[in-house]
């Protein structure tokens, strides 16, 4: 209970410091560690009905979100030559408020919902969509390319914590099939953040729309 | 016995400056000023004459005046270990923030007075960045009176046991980073302000003061140990532990007293000052881990 909450509350600050943070290395490596953390999760949540199951998925998050996605997109940094989100369309203080703003509705949110009885943590569900807002957040309010994918990430990692507490009885495939899901989106944005930038010397999503033929 | 608290910060507060300059000496390789040298300075100061420029009025002198009284009045608020405050009633934290909120007026009011264009600049961003702390410090604070179900600063900041940390830990540590964050800002401590720079350009606190001497400048550094203290305060009174005997209660609190000092010590040694700038953002940081805390407290 205490660790599943202190997890918990790490995810809450990992999520505020991606809000508030511009380097984009630093946001990479605190989405891993988001990663990382949420990975033991699973195995905490249920310690004392611990299966095979919920082994495989530890394991399985934490090398999937911990070195394969950061390793991806460190590789699209490097590539792209860039290292900071230079003007956001939400500035980074008023990225914070509304991140606390976010976490307050989703409180309130959830004790408008109906909650299962074994629910890992009073603080789980409310947390999970808090994730889900901030990566939503992410994707709307900055304009490189890599930040909204690791705002993808963040909203699935919101749907991983919403999944592990509430529904402990998903079945394996079902699990493995949306880590493959985001394997794959992740891959093909990284491979599509390369292009970009290849053919237009930045990835700032706000200037394809001023694409013209020529 | 609820003097002791009040006795014990008049008397030991300066030692505090003495405790951190002597941590960053350590750091820094050299031996250090005298642990009581801010009682020396403090005693040659009052027994100087004061100059006051002929542009200034009655506002000049009342500031640090004011200021003083202010953090006394404060200081009469605020417990330590099992021994309550002189003066306790529900909601007294409320009055604690308005009376930091009144010695700072004075503070910016006593710098405007001068007309001077390096004090100006200084109060500008002193009422900056109070206007970020000081929701931050009423969030942490209503977070603690939500947590321990009192209103009073001395029942909320007695000892907590072991049991309390395992039922609320997170929420007691979310408390505790943003009140020492809180305490940097609000002393004028090295991620926010260097106490020792002599740079007009990038002082804050320490500019607004350049033209107060002699017994006024007592004052002033006095209330500034003074609040530092009561700041501390209020991080050892969530931390510290308890015991069953109260006087090793108040031994421990007052010995945490000074850890709090070697940990700013240690924070300004191993940091450099943040750019103006970024400033803000750490501050909204601090009253987003206050919410944070208070929020994750409502379940």
């Amino acid at each position: 209970m205490l660790t599943t909450n202190f997890i918990l509350v790490l995810v809450v600050l990992t999520n505020l410091k991606l809000l508030g943070s511009s380097r984009l290395g630093a946001s990479i490596r605190v989405v891993a560690a988001q990663g990382v953390i949420l990975g033991f999760l699973p195995v905490l949540a249920h310690w004392h009905e611990l299966s095979l199951h919920f082994a495989l998925l530890a394991v399985g998050t934490v090398v999937i979100k911990g070195v394969v996605f950061p390793w991806f997109l460190f590789r699209a940094v490097r590539e792209a030559e860039v290292t900071r989100e230079i003007e956001p369309y939400v500035g980074y203080v008023a990225s914070l408020v509304s991140g606390v703003l976010a976490l307050g509705v989703s409180f309130w949110m959830c004790t408008r919902l109906p909650m299962p009885e074994d629910i890992a943590s009073p603080w789980l569900a409310p947390v999970a969509f808090f994730s889900i807002f901030a990566g939503l957040f992410l994707i709307v309010s900055r304009k490189r390319a890599v930040n909204q994918v690791l705002g993808f990430l963040v909203l699935e990692n919101g749907i991983y914590t919403f999944g592990v507490g509430v529904a402990a009885r998903t079945p394996l495939l079902v699990e493995a099939g949306v880590l493959l899901d985001v394997f794959v989106a992740v891959f093909v944005m990284g491979i599509t953040i390369f292009h970009i930038n290849r053919e237009f010397d930045h990835i700032d999503v706000d200037r394809l729309s001023t694409l013209k033929d020529s | 016995m609820s003097f002791i608290p009040l006795l014990l910060a008049l008397v030991l507060s300066p030692l505090l400056f003495g405790v951190i300059n002597r941590t960053k000496a350590f750091f820094a390789g050299r031996r250090g000023q005298p642990l009581l040298q801010t009682y020396f300075d403090m005693w040659k100061l009052l027994h100087k004459g004061a100059v006051y420029s002929r542009t200034t009025t009655w506002i000049f002198r009342a500031g640090p005046m004011v200021g003083l009284a202010a953090t006394l009045m404060a200081a009469t608020l605020v417990p330590l270990g099992n021994f309550p405050a002189l003066v306790a009633f529900p909601a007294d934290f409320l009055l604690f923030a308005g009376l930091l909120g009144l010695m700072r007026f004075f503070t910016v009011a006593a710098a405007l007075d001068t007309g001077s264009s390096f004090e100006g600049m200084g109060a500008s961003r002193e009422v900056f960045f109070s206007a970020l702390t000081e929701p931050a410090l009423l969030v942490a604070l209503a977070t603690l009176a939500r947590q321990t179900g009192q209103l009073s600063l001395s029942a909320m900041l007695e000892p907590v046991s072991a049991a309390h940390w395992l039922q609320s830990g997170p929420v007691l540590a979310l408390v505790v980073i943003a009140l020492l964050i809180i305490l940097l800002a609000e002393n004028a401590r090295i991620p926010v302000d260097d106490p020792n720079t002599h740079l007009e350009l990038t002082m804050i606190h320490e500019v607004m003061v350049l033209d107060h001497g002699g017994p006024d400048f007592a004052f002033i550094l006095y209330s500034s140990a003074l609040k530092l203290w009561l700041f501390a305060a209020l991080v050892v009174g969530i931390v510290a532990p308890a015991t069953g005997n109260a006087w090793w209660n108040l031994l421990l609190a007052t010995g945490g007293m000074f850890v709090v000092a070697v940990v700013v010590g240690v924070i300004e040694s191993i940091m450099a000052r943040l750019r103006l700038v970024v400033v803000p953002q750490l501050l909204v940081g601090a009253g987003a881990l206050a919410a944070v805390a208070f929020l994750l407290g409502l379940i």
